[in-house]
C-alpha cells in the first residue's frame, strides 16, 4: 500500500481516474465539483495523449464523451446537479450505444439552481434512469476518500465489462473533505473492445454504434438483450457494507455522508444498550435488495437517513417488501443530519415496540 | 483519543490552511483523520471555518457540531460557536480582534492577541499559526516535535521561505 496522503475527495477521484487509464476528461466547472476539473487541466495536459478539455456546456462535454467512448478509450466527465440534468440526453445516448464511460456527480440542493451545499436528492434520477428510455446506469457511493479512490477503478471496470455508462454519485461533502487516502492502483482488465471506432484499416467491416433504430422490432431486441446485461449485473454486481448488523434489531439504511453521521449515532446508541446496525448500500444500483430483505427476518424497524425528502425509502419498502416499518431521518436543501439527528430517529424506532 | 476542532473566522486568515496542517500533523503521528472546509461564497472577507477530527479509532462523521476544540478567529465565529463547544472543552480566542469574553464556567477559555503579535511581529497573515501554536501546546493534540514534517506538506517547495516564518509563528504561540 502507497503512503497516505491528505487529499480533497475530488482532487483523490480526479487522480484515481487518471491511474486508471482515463486520458480523456470533458467537463465544465461548478461548485461543489470544481475541483476535478481544476486537478484534471493541471494534470492530463503533462500525460502522453492526456485530453483536458472544458467545453462551451455540460451538453457539449457528455457529448464529447460519447465521441471519445465510442473510440473504447476511457473518458470521464463530472459535474454537480444541475450540470448533471444538462447531461442527461447524452447519458441516455451512451445507454442507448452500448458505450462504458464515467459520469460523477459531486450532488448539491436542488431542485433548479439550488444551493451548492451537499445533497443526495439526485437519487432517484440517478437510480431510476437519468435520461429518457429503458435504461439503468451502475450507480456507486463513495463514504469516504478513499472510496473515491476505489469506487473509480471499480466503475471503469464495470461500465466496459458490460459495455454500460457508471455513475459515481458523491455529494459535496465527499468532494470536499480531506481524508489520508491510498492512491494504489485498483485492476484494469482488459475486456473485448472490437465494437469500438478505431478505423477498419480497410481489414474489417465498419463498427457502428448508434441509438436510433428505426424499426420497432430491432428496438425491441436492442432494450431486451441490454436488460438480460443488466439482470447480470443485478446478480453479480451488488456491492454493500454491513455495520455492527450481527445482533441489531434496528437497521439504518444510509450512504454517503448520511452513513459517516450514522455510524456516530450507531456508537453511542450502542453504548446506551439500543441494538442498531446499519447496511450501507454501496451500489445504489444495482440495490442490495437481498441483504435488506434478509435483515428484515431479524431486525423490528429500519430507518432511512437520507439528504432527501426520503427518496430511499421506497426501496428499502420494496426491498423489504413492506413488511417493517420504514423511518425516515432527513435534513435537505444542503444540510446534513446531526448524530442527534438520528439518535432521535433511532429511540422512535425503539418507541414503536418490540426492540429492546 | 478522539478530538474534534473547529477553526473559524474570516477568509483569507489562513483557517483552511492551519486545518490542513493540524490534520497533517495528526496524520504523521499516525492518527485518523479529517478536514472539512466551509465551502462556497465564503472567500476573502466572508466567514470560513474549518473541522479537523483527529481520532485513534476510524472516524465516523467528518462534521464537527460540538467541538472539543475552538479556535474563534473573528467576532461572529464566536457568537456562532461558543455554545456548541462541549462541556470540559478549551476555547481559544484571538483577543486582538474579539472583545467578548467566555462566560461559559464549564470551558478553559484562551486568550492570545494573535492578530497583534503576528503584526508586531512581522510575520504578515501568520495569526492563525500563532494561535494554532498554543492550541497544540495547551490541548496535547499532538507532539510538537512533528510541526516541521507537517508543515514540509502544507508549504509548497516553491515557498519554502515561508517554513521558517511559520515555525517562527507556532513557536511564539506555544510559548505564549
Amino acid at each position: 500500500m502507497s503512503e497516505k496522503v491528505l487529499m480533497k475527495g475530488n482532487e483523490a477521484l480526479a487522480e484515481a481516474a487518471i491511474m486508471a487509464g482515463c486520458k480523456h476528461y470533458l467537463g465544465y466547472p461548478i461548485t461543489p465539483q470544481t475541483e476535478i476539473a481544476a486537478y484534471m487541466s493541471k494534470r492530463l495536459p503533462k500525460i502522453d495523449g492526456g485530453v483536458f478539455l472544458q467545453a462551451e456546456s455540460e451538453v457539449a462535454a457528455v457529448n464529447m464523451l460519447i465521441g471519445v467512448a465510442s473510440t473504447g478509450k476511457r473518458a470521464m466527465t463530472s459535474s454537480s446537479s444541475p450540470g448533471i440534468s444538462l447531461k442527461s440526453e447524452g447519458i441516455s445516448y451512451l445507454a442507448g450505444c452500448d458505450l462504458p464511460a464515467l459520469i460523477v456527480n459531486v450532488q448539491r440542493g436542488g431542485p433548479g439552481l439550488g444551493g451548492i451545499q451537499p445533497s443526495q436528492s439526485d437519487y432517484f434520477q440517478a437510480t431510476r434512469g437519468l435520461g429518457h428510455g429503458d435504461f439503468h446506469l451502475m450507480v456507486l457511493a463513495p463514504a469516504s476518500v478513499q472510496e473515491m479512490v476505489d469506487l473509480v477503478f471499480k466503475g471503469f471496470d464495470l461500465a466496459e465489462k458490460y459495455r454500460v455508462p457508471a455513475m459515481i454519485l458523491s455529494d459535496g461533502t465527499m468532494g470536499q473533505m480531506m481524508e489520508p487516502v491510498s492512491l494504489d492502483a485498483g485492476v484494469i482488465n482488459n475486456y473485448d473492445k472490437s465494437w469500438a471506432l478505431t478505423g477498419t484499416k480497410g481489414e474489417r467491416k465498419p463498427n457502428i454504434v448508434n441509438s436510433l433504430y428505426l424499426k420497432p422490432e430491432e428496438l425491441e431486441v436492442k432494450n431486451m438483450e441490454r436488460f438480460e446485461r443488466y439482470a447480470q449485473i443485478e446478480k453479480n454486481e451488488v456491492m454493500y457494507e454491513e455495520y455492527k448488523m450481527d445482533d441489531a434489531e434496528i437497521c439504518i439504511v444510509a450512504f454517503g455522508v448520511a452513513a459517516r453521521v450514522s455510524q456516530n449515532a450507531i456508537d453511542i446508541a450502542r453504548q446506551q444498550g439500543i441494538k442498531v446496525g446499519m447496511i450501507r448500500p454501496i451500489t445504489l444500483w444495482p440495490f442490495p435488495k437481498d441483504a435488506l430483505y434478509e435483515a428484515a427476518k431479524k431486525v423490528k424497524a429500519f430507518i432511512s437517513v437520507e439528504l432527501n425528502m426520503g427518496q430511499m425509502v421506497e426501496d428499502i419498502q420494496l426491498a423489504t417488501k413492506c413488511t417493517r416499518e420504514v423511518l425516515l431521518c432527513n435534513r435537505v436543501g444542503g444540510m446534513i443530519p446531526t448524530t442527534e439527528n438520528v439518535l432521535d430517529k433511532i429511540n422512535e424506532a425503539v418507541k414503536l415496540g418490540g426492540v429492546k | 483519543m478522539n478530538k474534534q476542532v473547529l477553526i473559524a473566522g474570516f477568509g483569507g486568515q489562513g483557517i483552511l490552511f492551519s486545518g490542513k496542517f493540524l490534520a497533517y500533523e495528526g496524520l504523521i503521528d499516525g492518527k485518523e483523520v479529517s478536514w472539512l472546509p466551509s465551502y462556497g461564497p465564503e472567500m476573502r472577507g466572508g466567514t470560513a471555518n474549518c473541522s479537523i477530527i483527529v481520532s485513534d479509532t476510524k472516524i465516523g462523521s467528518p462534521i464537527v457540531d460540538k467541538p472539543d476544540v475552538l479556535i474563534a478567529m473573528n467576532a461572529p465565529s464566536f457568537d456562532k460557536y461558543i455554545n456548541a463547544v462541549v462541556s470540559g472543552g478549551q476555547v481559544f480566542v484571538d483577543s486582538s480582534l474579539i472583545e467578548q469574553k467566555v462566560e461559559r464556567t464549564d470551558v478553559e477559555a484562551y486568550y492570545i492577541p494573535a492578530t497583534k503579535i503576528a503584526s508586531d511581529e512581522n510575520l504578515p497573515g501568520l495569526a492563525n499559526m500563532i494561535i494554532l501554536g498554543m492550541m497544540i501546546k495547551k490541548s496535547g493534540i499532538m507532539p510538537y516535535e512533528n510541526i516541521e514534517k507537517a508543515l514540509n506538506k502544507v508549504v509548497s517547495a516553491k515557498k519554502a521561505n515561508l517554513l521558517e516564518l511559520n515555525k517562527k509563528a507556532l513557536q511564539i504561540g506555544y510559548d505564549y
